[in-house]
């Protein structure tokens, strides 16, 4: 089967977006099978998320964390890696954070503090992705399996540290103490308002900005390096990839510590830009929403961003939509987030081959 | 010392039971190549359904039908995006992990408006202790006494179904044709084609059988271990009878030793809780739950024996083309 003669468009735009329109018709009919009404749902939900400024800034806040987790999970899938612990390197990305901020912020300024934060994430991080790469390329053993052991590792990690070493003395709350103000991400709305321009008030950050650099980094990575190529062929074909010369257990290594520190990432957005302490169950389910985002974003910085923000749309749109109508729980879009994970990953070749099939014939006759 | 032992083996069997039907459940899927990350979501997903059924109907029973009802068209799914469209198990298994939690939750906000729980089951509609013949008279025979009456004694009839269901998976496994075939097809599909049996129809079979476990293991949770359904009741349980599932290499006898152990340090670690130990201060809590884990990881690397899994595991089967 040629894939030449299937217009790119087709692989593109038209699958995805039959497999997102599949998705929503299923949430849908969950929806409706709670008794509410869709149309009127979808319309809370894109107002929510899109309808007013505060709302948009709500949504790229989310996005944030989903470029970065997607990124992260795309770099890994690039080199046919299945990264399903973005969850943990996240988490621990978080604490590379915290503890920089909490042990400098007394003493030095932001401009110090902040690129040392996003080194921090990004070497906790990719430290996190590193052991389990290491031991799928030197001894075997399955990088699936072991990424979600980690997860739980990192998980009771997070427990015993802030409970016993970085919780704030004499309080309850499993949380450290919050930090100076000079180890504040800054906030766009704080940014853009001495322009003279009003975005609402919002959790948008610099991390944002952040994020869509690094969807540049990896675009040239990716495809403008020869490592990138390197990866690429041993995504590819493992074993072409072998034969030509390239150290494949290198290359996996790599990725891996690239993958776990973008995953890191989410840690300057949540810690370092909204929360401001280091707190447990940060994370909430973005590197898993990451699979869903990479998987959508056909593994690639443009779609990512796109993916990215219409789960953001969603997760804010989501929360509105809660609010509006009180037998919707916001878990909806957990649900949705699964369906696209279910038809444009797991069941991809359900139409793929058909339509393929459809434009070979037609190109053809 | 030895009245503790008792109460934390008892611990161990309740804790291990979900783990063991898990496993299971785990154990027939991928010796028939299907890769199950998705064992979470099917217990979650009935242990929902099994505490709705019970709350509705009154009845633990019918709970347990709609549990395992669930769980198998959650593996039938698993099964129509693994089998027949030859899609990725780990992206199949996460997403139906992933609608799970949230569809859980937006169904029961739905039917019982307890944000995301069941109503508390009560009587009938859990399954209640059993205590064996004579365990009261026997109850004050030293050792003997304490292990009928209050170890193999006074659980529901899940755990003991969980500990039977091994000797039977040992035997449908390696004793009949039926599991002959099912392992064959996890280590060369192409031989079984070859001799004319439907790879897809074992594989699907063997997704069957796992629903059917998972179905129990989640029932076990919200009808005989809780008394209701909650928000993610499931903790990673499914991971966790993963991680057994590998560290029993893929076998029955140490896959349950594997749930013991595990069970086991589970009860240690609430035991340990705030306990001092001499020479060595407090162990935190959170060590020893990581144990598992790490253990799994240890061994996957090679560190404590080799874990080889089936061999066409994960791999979707293509007859060549003719």
């Amino acid at each position: 089967m040629s894939q030449a003669k299937v217009p790119a468009w087709v692989n593109i735009a038209l699958i995805p977006i039959l497999n997102i329109l599949l998705a929503f018709l299923v949430s849908g009919l969950v929806i409706l099978a709670i008794g509410e009404n869709p149309i009127e749902a979808a319309g809370y939900l894109i107002y929510g998320a899109l309808g007013y400024n505060e709302g948009i800034g709500y949504t790229l806040y989310y996005a944030t964390n989903l470029i970065f987790t997607g990124l992260a999970v795309s770099v890994a899938f690039k080199g046919g890696l299945f990264n399903i612990g973005g969850e943990g390197q996240a988490y621990i990305g978080g604490l590379g954070v915290g503890l920089i901020c909490l042990s400098l912020d007394h003493t030095m300024p932001f401009y110090v503090i902040a690129p040392l934060a996003v080194i921090g994430a990004a070497v906790f991080g990719a430290a996190w992705g590193y052991i389990p790469a290491y031991l799928q390329a030197r001894r075997g053993s399955h990088i699936v399996i072991t990424t979600i052991m980690f997860n739980f590792i990192a998980s009771s990690l997070m427990v015993y540290l802030i409970v016993n070493w970085l919780k704030e003395d004499g309080r309850m709350a499993p949380n450290s103490r919050t930090f100076e103000e000079n180890a504040w991400l800054p906030y766009l709305h704080e940014l853009f308002s001495p322009l003279g321009i009003d975005i609402g008030d919002s959790p948008l950050n610099l991390a944002f900005i952040w994020a869509l650099l690094c969807c540049v980094f990896v675009w040239g990575l990716i495809w403008h390096t020869r490592w990138g190529y390197q990866l690429r062929t041993l995504g590819t074909n493992p074993t072409a990839a072998r034969y030509a010369g390239i150290d494949t257990a290198k290359v996996t290594i790599w990725a891996m510590l690239i993958s776990g520190g973008l995953a890191g990432f989410v840690g300057l957005n949540e810690i370092m830009g909204v929360n401001h302490n280091l707190l447990l169950n940060f994370t909430a389910g973005y590197g898993f929403a990451g699979i869903a985002v990479a998987l959508m974003g056909r593994n690639h910085p443009i779609g990512i961003i796109l993916a990215a923000i219409l789960f953001g749309a969603l997760y804010q749109g989501g929360a509105e939509l809660a609010f509006e109508i009180p037998t919707i729980t916001p878990e909806i879009v957990v649900v949705i987030q699964g369906l696209v994970i279910l038809f444009s990953g797991a069941l991809e070749h359900m139409f793929k081959d058909r339509i393929e099939g459809f434009f070979i014939r037609r190109a053809v006759a | 010392m030895f009245e503790t032992l008792i109460l934390m083996l008892d611990a161990t069997m309740r804790v291990s039971t979900p783990l063991i039907l898990a496993a299971l459940a785990g154990l027939y899927s991928e010796r028939a190549g299907i890769v199950d990350i998705g064992l979470e979501g099917k217990i979650l997903g009935s242990a929902f359904a099994a505490a709705a059924g019970a709350a509705v109907f009154g009845s633990a029973w019918i709970g347990l039908c709609f549990g395992i009802l669930a769980s198998v068209s959650l593996a039938m799914i698993h099964g129509f995006a693994c089998i027949t469209h030859r899609g990725d198990h780990i992206v199949s298994g996460v997403a139906i992990n992933t609608i799970v939690a949230g569809l859980t939750v937006t169904l029961s906000m739905h039917w019982f408006g307890m944000g995301g729980q069941t109503p508390a089951l009560s009587g009938d509609a859990r399954f209640l202790d059993i205590t064996f013949p004579f365990a009261d008279a026997l109850q004050d025979v030293p050792v003997i006494g304490a292990i009928y009456s209050n170890l193999l004694s006074g659980h529901n009839i899940l755990v003991y179904l969980a500990f039977a269901m091994v000797p039977v998976t040992y035997w449908v496994i390696y004793k009949t044709r039926f599991g002959l075939r099912l392992r064959a097809v996890g280590e060369n599909p192409h031989a079984v084609d070859t001799a004319g049996i439907s790879v897809s129809f074992i594989r699907y079979r063997a997704l069957i059988i796992c629903g059917i476990l998972c179905g129990l293991a989640g029932a076990y949770l919200s009808t005989a271990h809780n008394a209701g359904f909650l928000k993610d009741m499931s903790a990673g349980k499914g991971y966790m009878a993963l991680a057994a599932l590998i560290f029993g290499k893929w076998r029955p006898v140490p896959v349950l030793l594997a749930c013991l152990l595990f069970g086991f340090l589970d009860a240690v670690a609430v035991r340990m809780q705030g306990v001092e130990i001499p020479g060595i201060g407090q162990v935190p809590v959170q060590a020893i739950e990581v144990l598992p884990y790490v253990l799994t990881v240890l061994l996957l690397a090679g560190f404590i024996g080799k874990a080889i899994g089936p061999k066409a595991i994960g791999r979707p089967y293509v007859k060549e083309r003719a």
